[in-house]
């Protein structure tokens, strides 16, 4: 018996099964949800960055017509959201996050009530009618302020505004490693508080579904099950009365994989009223009141040998996690994130972390694209440029000597890397720019007076968190495995549910390549059904790139086991053994005649219709359900970037000249697919390098509650950017593929920080915090004692 | 207490003559709520993100910064004109064949910036099309391909056009 | 995001307009192409009790046309009309309004956005407001005592705030005369934003100097430099002017602007990164302004 079936959809960039409904504009978003007697909820927010709230007045809002309700956390019983880590206090203070504010605010945008009405126009105006009185606090708005001796205290039960402090490694004799070093290098580095920005928004419709006894909540989340199971908790309802269904959806990148306040809130409501309630986040909320993400300082030294090898890591990292812990990953998902990952790809001897998470009064913040790996990445690449200059070496060089080259690789961080093409990925990189002349262009700019540079970021990304990996972090809720399901149905194709949720990365196509590979199926015969909580028995969702992985290993498996009963069964119709016969296009066939065949349809009919036609013993119908989960630690994508940029002395501004990506995520399924996962990844590394970022001002008010202050970039900003690929196949998914999906924005900050750097050279400057923006250029650009 | 206005518009070649609207109500809201068109999106309702372009009297316009009432008696093209027979017209086809979109909820939005855009200017090149792309946001692609996407189009109409004449 | 109530009246014809609004009082406020206003009111920044639309007023106002030695456009020309009128309309003399126009947000905002709106409106890096001060625009405005004619060097009054009485409409602006050696251009840090800095300059250049092989500079008798984004109304600068004027080079020009303004700090940038824009952006534009 086999279920070998010639390659054929994976690795083709077949057509998008997406598209046609989406580009046609019949795609289904949360918002192009209407049902009779709909109502439409807005918050009342916060408008102080810290205080208790001394009052509530809705009377004025209720007077608004067309204003149906308006409650408070007192008129809804709702449970605090509350996620933790199997830690020690001394490492982990858990904080409620109640659903409406009940006393404190913590932040200028806190949800204080919900305002429920007619219609979108009118809930505004009854928001506005509502009064809150506040006592107001000083509001804590930096990790400084947060760490300062006598700052106020953002939660009482956090001292010194700590949420996390762990000091995950510490190699014995690593202080007497730097002190005979030859040579020590240090960064100091701070990244921007950023949007993880999905073009749409976040938003629920909950409806009370009578005939089922359920609440039917549609929202754009990536995570459904895990909606499910906080609404439940803080409704007090039991699981299966609470139903998630996720429709198409505009984006997440990380904003949308932890559970937000609103949506319960407007589960609660509908409860209340009994009726269909929608929620349809606002810009101005989604850029000062939605979760954030990324605002991490690092103070890091490097001690390195006369011939540049590193010998010791040494790192101080703090991230600003703002007003609250995310569900379910804490606000231990950035400090853990970085100190686990920090080493990367090289051969790191000695390695000395320590991580935390301080909470400030600005928004929370959430996973976003790459979590905290754009940072280490950018911090370890500057270490090693730094060192290369110190040492007077090529700073691709430097790299080479450090790389990790044998697999697989225990690191001093107890990670072991399969296998990669690290050394590889950064030598083609490095030829194409050379062979594109890229390094005689910056001698010539030089030469002119004009200022050239060109930067390197290598670097792995650990896709596929396996359940031992999440275990690791010590996650009280544990992601992990994934479930897929698969059954096929009398006209002998298969629907395929799995707990993975696309938002843009193509699950309908390449989860169908996958399944349809393994049961020789035309793709058209394939369906994939994501993001229903009462169609798959659990699932994690989409996020940290673990969808081809893991979901695509769990669809492999479930298709192969379902080619396994169609096999036996084809064996007993074609009256010999299993052995004998094996999968073609559409049908079971005798290996020895192909013309003695079956098809799918003929024993989809068997199996659902004449079941009593069955091999004994055998159960009626045609499903299969597998489960994979990652065992270890993971499989690690790789990539190096190269960039070229040029400074304007006149402006400032850092023109992109060109940007090379060779990357390498095991077997492509789709390599158009993986292509888009980088280019648009890149994009969001360039805007976190020179463009975006989150303030406040000195009351803690958002600065950048729109699209001109929170400067997105467009397509005058974001280069095109050529993409090489290496193909490391990955040796325990199933297929051989790795996840693509965060590469991008990991590498670029790192590539395009050091290019700018490389170009300042002659300057004797170096900058080390992003955003760049041009006025630090412009100074840096100006010669000393002339006025810029 | 807020006004009612009766409007008429004619979407996509549809005459609507009995649109009860609120003067305040944005033309997006209108030919999404109103007249049931859910292909044009809201993305920032401050004219920025570009997600809810629309064509107005063949001319691309943000939806989200004009009021209904003021687009009386004129003629909106969405995107649901271009494949009202359910077959993707050129430009869809070449936005998928470039995997110009992902998520693909900016998408209606570069869509009728192209076409308008195309309509007027059918030979632009590639740094003209790019330039008129800056003018929405796409989170999820970084644009190439959505120039790629255009510039293809583009080309193929010209070859088109050449050959029929 | 949705705007506050308000009451929304057509008007068919200028007057009807303008005696539409003064019977309507303070709330009230003329709609055109509502690019900035509708933005405002969505944010509900902005919440005036009536709207005054404008639009039927097009046909009669939406035009681009010569008359002797001045362009006429009419206050509902959109940016895109200027931007795509046909060269033998605006002749040699105003082809930096046509061209400033790619600097002016993008595509979808310049088909709705309107001259007069832009004006009326009066940001301080407006292209608009830097153009009509560089040229010497006359702003015909007609109120409920008829029109009068505001130069349009005293027509922008500060942050936002205008020489318009409440109740008056701008119908045209008049630019007096051909500048062909003008050009406008800006920095911002993300395309089609408002410039951190905008410099416009015209040039006043001797004929019988060609362009080739002459100085920097050189030929140039005189001219006007505006600048947008250092105060808050588009500021022209006597002092760079005079550099000018007195056969200096470009960059002493733009020395001499960095030098004479005040600029504000804000989050797009500090009052010394804008006179440094300064002095790069004043060059530039004498640069592009002498290349005509």
């Amino acid at each position: 018996m086999t279920s070998a079936v010639p390659k054929g959809w994976v690795g083709s960039s077949v057509a998008r099964r997406e598209d046609p409904r989406l580009l046609t504009g019949r795609g289904r978003f949360v918002d192009d949800i209407h049902l009779p007697g709909m109502l439409h909820a807005q918050f009342v927010r916060s408008t102080v960055a810290h205080g208790v709230v001394t009052g509530v007045d809705l009377s004025e809002t209720l007077r608004v017509p067309g204003v149906v309700a308006a409650y408070t956390a007192a008129d809804l019983e709702m449970g605090d959201i509350v996620a933790e880590l199997d830690r020690p206090l001394t490492e982990f203070v858990p904080t409620a996050m109640p659903v409406l504010a009940r006393d404190r605010v913590r932040y200028v945008g806190e949800p204080i009530a919900i305002v429920i009405a007619k219609d979108p126009y009118t809930v505004e105006d009854g928001i506005e009618a509502a009064k809150v009185t506040y006592e107001v606090r000083p509001p804590v708005l930096s990790d400084q302020q947060a760490l300062a001796q006598g700052a106020p205290l953002v939660h009482d039960e956090a001292t010194a505004n700590t949420l996390v402090d762990v000091s995950m490694f510490a190699t014995e004799g690593i202080d007497a490693v730097f002190a005979g070093a030859h040579q020590v290098v240090r960064v100091q580095t701070s990244t921007p508080r950023q949007n993880a920005l999905p073009l749409e928004t976040r938003g629920a419709v909950a409806e009370w579904d009578a005939r089922e006894e359920q609440l039917l909540v549609r929202t754009c989340t990536q995570t459904p099950h895990q909606v499910r199971t906080v609404m439940a908790g803080c409704l007090g309802l039991d699981e299966r009365t609470v139903r998630v269904v996720v429709p198409d959806m505009g984006g997440g990148f990380g904003q949308k994989c932890v559970v937000g306040r609103e949506e319960i809130a407007v589960g609660a409501a509908c409860l209340r009223l009994r009726r269909p309630v929608k929620w349809i986040e606002d810009r101005r909320d989604a850029l000062s009141a939605s979760f954030l993400a990324r605002e991490q300082r690092y103070d890091a030294r490097a001690a390195f040998d006369a011939e540049g090898r590193i010998l010791a890591l040494d790192a101080d990292v703090v991230c600003d996690m703002g007003a609250y812990s995310c569900y379910p990953f804490t606000a231990g998902i950035e400090p853990l994130m970085a100190s686990a990952e920090m080493p990367g790809v090289y051969r790191v001897p000695a390695y000395r972390v320590r991580g935390r998470a301080v909470t400030t009064n600005k928004a929370p913040t959430a996973p976003y694209r790459g979590v905290s790996r754009p940072q280490i990445v950018m911090v370890m690449e500057r270490l090693f440029e730094r060192a290369a200059r110190e040492l007077d070496m090529d700073p691709v060089e430097i790299r080479r000597r450090n790389l990790i080259t044998e697999f697989p690789y225990t690191g001093v961080n107890g990670v072991t890397y399969d296998p990669g093409s690290y050394l590889e990925s950064l030598d083609l990189c490095e030829k194409v720019l050379k062979e594109e002349g890229w390094y005689e262009r910056k001698d010539t700019a030089a030469a002119e007076g004009r200022f050239l540079g060109i930067g390197y970021s290598c670097f792995s990304e650990r896709t596929g968190y396996g359940t031992a990996a999440f275990a690791k972090r010590k996650m009280a809720v544990v992601p992990g495995f994934d479930i897929a399901e698969i059954r096929m149905d009398l006209s002998g194709g298969v629907t395929v549910t799995t707990g993975t949720m696309s938002h843009g990365q193509s699950h309908e196509t390449t989860l169908a390549q996958i399944a349809a590979d393994r049961l020789g199926l035309d793709l058209a015969q394939v369906k994939i059904h994501q993001g229903d909580t009462d169609r798959v028995t659990y699932g994690f969702g989409t996020f940290a790139s673990r969808s081809a992985t893991i979901g695509g290993s769990a669809v492999a498996r479930a298709a192969a086991k379902l080619a396994d009963r169609l096999l036996t069964l084809g064996a007993h119709l074609l009256d010999t053994t299993p052995d004998e016969v094996e999968l073609g296009p559409g049908r079971v066939r005798r290996c020895d005649d192909h013309d003695r065949s079956v098809s799918f349809a003929d024993l989809a009919d068997v199996a659902y219709l004449k079941a009593h036609l069955l091999p004994k013993g055998a159960d009626p119908g045609l499903t299969a359900t597998a489960t994979f989960d990652v065992q270890g630690d993971g499989t690690f994508s790789n990539a190096a970037h190269g960039v070229v940029v040029e400074l304007h002395p006149g402006t400032g501004q850092v023109e992109i000249l060109r940007y090379v990506c060779v990357e390498d995520c095991g077997v492509a399924i789709h390599p158009q697919v993986v292509e888009g996962q980088a280019r648009g990844g890149i994009a969001q590394g360039i805007a976190g390098a020179l463009f975006e970022q989150v303030t406040y001002d000195e009351q803690g008010e958002p600065s950048c509650a729109s699209f001109i202050d929170y400067k997105v970039p467009t397509a005058m900003e974001i280069p095109d950017i050529a993409i090489h690929h290496l193909e490391t196949p990955c040796a325990f998914t199933e297929g051989g593929a790795k996840g693509a999906g965060e590469g991008g924005t990991i590498g670029a900050p790192a590539a395009v920080l050091n290019s700018v750097n490389d170009a300042l050279r002659r300057t004797g400057v170096e900058l080390d915090d992003t955003p760049i923006r041009p006025a630090t250029v412009l100074l840096a650009l100006t010669p000393v004692g002339v006025p810029a | 207490m807020s006004e009612k206005l009766l409007i008429s518009l004619t979407v996509n070649g549809t005459r609507h003559d009995d649109l009860v609207v609120e003067s305040r109500h944005t033309l997006v809201d209108v030919l999404r709520h109103q007249i049931g068109l859910t292909g044009t999106h809201v993305g920032c309702e401050h004219g920025v993100c570009g997600a809810c372009t629309v064509l107005l009297d063949g001319a691309p316009v943000r939806a989200c910064l004009i009021f209904a009432a003021q687009a009386e008696g004129r003629d909106v093209r969405t995107v649901e004109s271009l494949a009202p027979e359910g077959e993707m017209n050129d430009l869809q086809r070449a936005f998928s064949a470039h995997h110009g979109l992902q998520c693909g909820f900016c998408t209606p939005g570069f869509l009728m910036l192209a076409e308008g855009f195309l309509a007027e200017r059918p030979d632009p090149d590639r740094a003209e099309i790019r330039e008129v792309v800056a003018s929405n946001l796409c989170r999820c692609t970084g644009y190439q391909t959505i120039v790629d996407a255009i510039e293809s189009c583009a080309r193929e109409r010209r070859c088109g056009a050449g050959e029929t004449r | 995001m949705k705007p506050a109530s308000f009451t929304y009246h057509r008007a068919r014809d200028v007057t009807g307009a303008v005696g539409l609004l003064a019977e309507l009082g303070e709330d009230a406020k003329f709609i055109a192409g509502g690019q900035s206003l509708v933005a405002m009111m969505n944010f509900r920044l902005a919440r005036p009790a009536h709207l005054v639309d404008l639009t039927g007023l097009s046909r009669e106002l939406a035009y681009v046309r010569r008359a002797g030695d001045a362009l006429r456009i009419g206050a509902l020309a959109t940016h895109h009309e200027v931007e795509t009128a046909p060269a033998e309309r605006l002749g040699p003399g105003f082809g930096v309004l046509s061209e400033a126009m790619r600097w002016l947000g993008h595509l979808p905002i310049r088909t709705r956005g309107t001259i007069g709106g832009s004006l009326a409106h009066g940001d301080a890096t407006a292209e608009w407001c830097l153009l009509a001060v560089l040229l010497g625009a006359e702003i015909v405005v007609v109120g409920l005592d008829g029109r009068r004619v505001i130069p349009a060097e005293e027509f922008f009054h500060g942050f936002f705030s205008t020489a318009l009485d409440p109740a008056e409409l701008i119908v045209e602006v008049v630019f007096p005369r051909p500048a062909p050696h003008a050009a406008l251009t800006e920095f911002a840090e993300r395309s089609g934003d408002f410039a951190t800095v905008a410099a416009a300059v015209t040039l006043d250049v001797q004929r019988a100097t060609p362009c080739d092989g002459a100085p920097v500079g050189g030929g140039v008798r005189g001219g006007r430099v505006v600048l947008g984004g250092v105060a808050p109304a588009p500021l022209r600068i006597p002092e760079a002017e005079a550099v000018l004027a007195g056969g200096g080079t470009f960059a002493e020009c733009a020395e001499a602007a960095a030098s004479a303004i005040d600029p504000p700090s804000d989050a797009n940038g500090s009052a010394d990164y804008r006179r440094a824009l300064t002095r790069t952006l004043v060059v530039r534009a004498c640069e592009e302004a002498m290349a005509r």
